[in-house]
């Protein structure tokens, strides 16, 4: 059916998808991720049992989730700190709200977080007159850009170095150069004061540690570290799929994430955060805060066809292996999380509606759940969500009749042969163009043969 | 051994020597083949549109006509996916006619054991391998062991060979922007080759794929698998 989404979609994906130079740079960086990623796995001695045996970690997890979360809870508070459960997007920003109120917070710094994404925190805070600054440098430059996340892992996958240097020119006033160090430099010297000078400091959480109420932060950059040891109030907004059983399990998912994410060993930092600072502790923050966010992931727990969407580590493997991402880039998707993913749970967070139209944006080609580390059967999940919406009756009156009618004809071979002989004679006298004008449009349409294959059967057989 | 021959509507209708040439090689081998008139279309286009109610009514259909074959062959192996993959989903089970269904370079390799059909066709060829016989069907190996054996063909890869060609049925038509974007990248990794001849499991793809050739007139033809394996 037809929704202002859809429509957006097509025209966004349309331009994109014709867009050479974008085509270029995507398949590029791409390019460059593949054979990091194709060296980073060779450091598995058996790469698929490493995806079987983190698969089974995560679907212990989601398949226990009620104990591990309580858990993690119960670690958290022995920790001396605090937790959140919030239902909804909405739960969350106010929760955080209530906390900045509380403490007097004026900045905010962030470390690199989909799930701030996902509940529209930095709109949130602005409203409420709270500076949030993002550190993470792809994020970094999303945000002065005005722009979101073009790829969950690589948030500026689309810029070139040149991009970035003009984007630094406009908006910071820097000297244009072509140096990548440079340009981080600039970038550097202005959050360091963000830093220093910041009262809250937010983070997402790659691994929420049940038995230790950890959380586990994944980075490049050192940009988290900072954020959540300066400012007095550190607040980690977690899904709470991100769950692990043991301290442990890292030693699998970790490098799992660093070889999927970007085909690194390990990260360059990563940290495990065990509550506020402690007494005789020189630094950390005076509290720390973890909210659990649950935003419709409950619904898709309790869809026993497709829960293991989230076994998901938010790794990106899928979106660079998808055919349709790299032509179409990560913005024209229009939601938090692109790609196979994207599609796949999108549909069941809260307006499933209007998301509909997604699980139909794929070839179907599976090349997304041959790379995913943790064994999503994603592009079987997008048939699911395509069965879901039918179900749902999402589809319009127009398709619903041509199916319909479709159907009657192939119930019965006489119908099926009168069907197509009529279709033979339309398209041998070349109304292909109004026939499947979407498919015609930019390519030729076979022109059938005369006789079909079970015209020629009935023949040839009858002869012998 | 009798097996039957499934040859796909779309198969049926538009690329009928597809399914002459599987019937010729296969007859070439000795293979008691035969083809049940009974059998229209496998489904497939419902069952990736969320239609699932018709796709299984079509499932019953296809194994109760399949039912008694010892072997069912298809020159296709996006619907000989469909069959073992998603008819077992649709109907809660397989049954004999599910499991028993074949890709032909599948059947060629896995159960007759042969690799060499006496075929001879002495051009230069690419081969493109189709989504869901390579993912779906772990054919990957298969059709290439026969193209070796060609006398005169020359195989050469492709960089993007396991890249979607873009088709995926109802996708090419409800988002055709996006489907034309990844037909091209697809062209210009075939054209890469200097390959004459693109050669796949999947006369869908090549549909997708010679719809683009032929409207910009590029020197590059699609032939089916089946067709090179049936020429001498």
């Amino acid at each position: 059916m037809t929704t202002p989404t859809l429509l957006q979609f097509e025209r966004d994906a349309t331009v994109k998808a014709a867009d050479l130079r974008h085509r270029a740079v995507i398949q590029k960086n791409i390019g460059t991720y593949n054979i990091a990623v194709a060296n980073g796995r060779t450091r598995f001695a058996d790469w698929q049992n490493a995806r079987s045996h983190a698969a089974a970690i995560k679907w212990e997890t989601i398949n226990h989730l009620d104990r591990y979360l309580e858990q993690f809870e119960q670690n958290v508070l022995t920790n001396g700190g605090h937790v959140f459960w919030a239902e909804t997007a909405a739960d969350a920003r106010e929760h955080v709200l209530q906390l900045a109120r509380r403490h007097g917070v004026q900045k905010v710094v962030k470390s690199k977080s989909m799930t701030t994404e996902e509940i529209h925190l930095n709109e949130a805070l602005e409203a409420a007159g709270i500076h949030s600054i993002e550190t993470d440098l792809g994020e970094y430059i999303c945000q002065i850009r005005g722009e979101r996340p073009y790829h969950i892992v690589t948030p500026v996958m689309h810029l070139t170095k040149a991009d970035i240097a003009q984007t630094f020119q406009e908006k910071l006033g820097a000297p244009l150069t072509d140096s990548a160090e440079e340009l981080a430099m600039i970038a550097r010297a202005k959050l360091r004061h963000e830093f220093m000078t910041a009262d809250m400091g937010i983070t997402g959480g790659n691994f929420a540690i049940a038995d230790t109420g950890m959380i586990a932060l994944t980075e490049n950059e050192g940009n988290a570290r900072l954020s959540f040891s300066l400012p007095r109030v550190h607040v980690a907004i977690i899904g709470i799929e991100k769950l692990i059983p043991r301290l442990e399990d890292l030693a699998l998912l970790w490098p799992l994430l660093a070889a999927s994410g970007t085909g690194q060993a390990l990260t360059a930092y990563n940290s495990l955060i065990g509550g506020p600072r402690q007494e005789r502790e020189a630094d950390g923050p005076q509290e720390f805060h973890v909210i659990l966010l649950d935003n419709g992931r409950t619904r898709l727990l309790a869809d026993g066809e497709q829960r293991d969407a989230l076994h998901c580590i938010r790794c990106g493997a899928c979106l660079n292996a998808c055919p349709v991402y790299s032509n179409i880039g990560g913005h024209a998707y229009g939601t938090t999380y692109q790609g196979p993913i994207g599609s796949v749970i999108t549909p069941h967070l809260p307006d499933a509606q209007e998301w509909s139209h997604l699980p139909y944006a794929s070839s179907l080609c599976g090349a997304c759940t041959e790379v995913c580390p943790v064994r999503i059967d994603l592009h079987h999940h997008l048939l699911h969500n395509r069965r879901n919406a039918i179900q749902r009756r999402f589809d319009g009156p127009i398709q619903r009749f041509l199916f319909r009618a479709w159907f009657w004809a192939m119930q019965s071979p006489v119908r099926y042969a009168v069907a197509a002989k009529l279709g033979n004679i339309a398209l041998r006298r070349g109304l292909a163009h109004l026939l499947l004008k979407p498919w015609t449009a930019k390519r030729e349409f076979p022109t059938p043969p005369k006789q079909s294959f079970r015209d020629y059967w009935r023949q040839h057989e009858r002869r012998a | 051994m009798r097996v039957a021959l499934f040859i796909p509507c779309f198969i049926d209708q538009l690329f009928p020597n597809v399914g002459i040439a599987m019937a010729t090689v296969l007859r070439r081998l000795q293979v008691d083949v035969y083809y049940p008139p009974d059998q229209t279309c496998c489904g497939q286009p419902a069952f990736n549109t969320g239609y699932w109610d018709e796709a299984r009514a079509l499932a019953r259909r296809y194994v109760e006509i399949f039912a008694d074959a010892d072997a069912v062959v298809s020159p296709s192996g996006s619907c000989t996916a469909m069959v073992r993959n998603f008819y077992p989903e649709l109907l809660g089970k397989p049954t004999q006619a599910t499991t028993h269904t074949y890709e032909f370079s599948e059947f060629l390799v896995k159960h007759l054991g042969v690799t060499d059909v006496g075929a001879r066709f002495p051009q230069r060829v690419t081969y493109h391998d189709s989504c869901h016989a390579l993912r779906e069907l772990r054919l990957q190996d298969e059709p290439r062991q026969l193209l070796r054996h060609v006398q005169g063909l020359e195989l050469v890869e492709m960089d993007q060979a396991e890249t979607c060609c873009g088709f995926g049925g109802t996708f090419s038509v409800k988002f055709p922007m996006i489907s034309y974007a990844m037909d091209e990248v697809k062209v210009s990794s075939i054209q890469n080759t200097g390959a004459r001849y693109v050669v796949s499991t999947d006369s869908s793809c090549l549909m997708q794929i010679d719809g683009y050739l032929r409207r910009l007139n590029l020197p590059i033809k699609t032939i089916s698998l089946a067709e090179v394996l049936a020429s001498t």
